[in-house]
């Protein structure tokens, strides 16, 4: 059984052993993390992520198919930032998500919801010159998962993001304002303060809101690290 | 709290991501090259093979993503760094079901005693963990498995 890995100056982090989240128990590293002193580390630039293609159309996952997928449309945009709150520009972000029944395409995802031709549920875009990025899609279902007795996991999209630097990748999930299931899921409650939770979880926009046509949900991130090099003074 | 914003917490990959994040060839990071291939295996605690893992290198120009398969299994095309102010190596960043955050490591080449020897990121490693962090020849291929905890964990460095 591992120990604990102390992590005492990121503490919005989840800890990498959290025993309520039961994969947790046999894949968390037991030895404490080596720490590079941070300007080692910050001089590193981050993976040059320019081969992973992004199409344009990528970002409207509702439209990757020639029906319209079922469910209810949605649309979540947020800004992506970095430490000093300055803006990352032109990097990828990534999503993928279960469909309206709570349903993966995965071929590992065994959960007897209907999977739905008309939808995916992966998709790619680029932040703009202000650090934004904006995808189209529908909401996703909560399902069952095997962790314990009658487990659900709250409706949430993945998201990946690449950032300036090394420290700067991050991979997390986006949850939906008011879902019951959050206080019960042991992945999000792996985040140890509230704070952090919160920041995980969207907030809905009526400025986002297209009127008769898609709800708008609003989700800032903020990376670790800083632009080394600012593109303009 | 300073006036920096709190950063976004991780959370897991989780399980089903294999039909979004792997991107065709994405395991290649040589282009047209003359390129290393490096084989490994990613590992749990008890040595069971980690099926649901997403192994990302980085280097140099150089970037590559492949998704472990049923064995736990990952490849790499690549072609190794020149030597800058550390001696020539390549980043790995680790998902899997199961971890809430990702994981770094390193991965340094046999054929560089005199480089690894001097080091500064190898010599802040306990030199009886070091071994973790370099490749091994095995045949035509380098081999480097990753284990993520018990007895002979990978060397793993804070983010």
């Amino acid at each position: 059984m591992p120990v604990k890995v102390s992590d005492s100056h990121r503490d919005s982090e989840p800890p990498y052993l959290h025993p309520a989240y039961r994969a947790s128990v046999r894949r968390a590293p037991g030895r404490e993390l080596v720490r590079l002193p941070p300007e080692w580390f910050h001089a590193l630039p981050g993976p040059v992520f320019g081969r992973v293609p992004v199409r344009p159309g990528d970002a409207d996952l509702t439209l990757q198919h020639e029906g319209r997928p079922l469910g209810e449309r949605i649309i979540v945009s947020g800004r992506v930032t970095d430490s000093d709150g300055h803006p990352v520009r032109h990097t990828l972000v990534e999503v993928w998500q279960a469909n309206a029944a709570g349903r993966y395409v995965d071929p590992m995802d065994d959960h007897p919801a209907p999977l739905d031709p008309n939808f995916t549920g992966a998709g790619r875009c680029l932040t703009d010159g202000e650090g934004r990025y904006r995808f189209v899609t529908v909401k996703p279902g909560a399902y069952p998962w095997r962790n314990h007795e009658n487990a659900w996991r709250p409706a949430h999209i993945h998201f990946s993001l690449f950032g300036p630097s090394l420290e700067s990748r991050l991979v997390t999930q986006m949850y939906f304002p008011g879902d019951p299931l959050m206080p019960f899921d042991p992945i999000l409650q792996s985040i140890p303060d509230q704070r952090g939770r919160d920041l995980l979880v969207a907030a809905l926009d009526l400025e986002l809101t297209e009127p008769e046509w898609a709800l708008g949900y609003r989700w800032d991130i903020t990376l670790r690290g800083r632009n080394a090099t600012p593109r303009e003074a | 709290m300073g006036k920096h914003p709190v950063p976004t917490p991780s959370q897991t990959v989780g399980p089903f991501f294999g039909y979004a994040l792997p991107f065709e060839d994405g395991h290649d990071a040589a282009s047209d090259q003359e390129a290393l291939r490096i084989e490994g295996q990613l590992l749990d605690g008890v040595g069971e093979p980690v099926p649901d893992g997403l192994v990302e290198l980085s280097g140099g120009q150089q970037f590559a993503r492949c998704r472990t398969d049923t064995e736990g299994a990952f490849h790499f095309d690549v072609v190794k760094p020149a030597a800058g102010s550390e001696a020539p190596h390549l980043d790995v960043t680790i998902f899997a079901r199961g971890l809430l955050r990702h994981l770094a490591t390193r991965i340094y080449f046999p054929d560089e005693e005199t480089a690894n020897a001097s080091d500064r990121v190898l010599n802040l490693v306990d030199p009886a963990r070091r071994d973790t962090l370099i490749a091994h020849p095995e045949g035509q291929v380098l081999r480097f498995d990753i284990r993520l905890q018990g007895e002979s964990e990978t060397v793993f460095f804070a983010l």
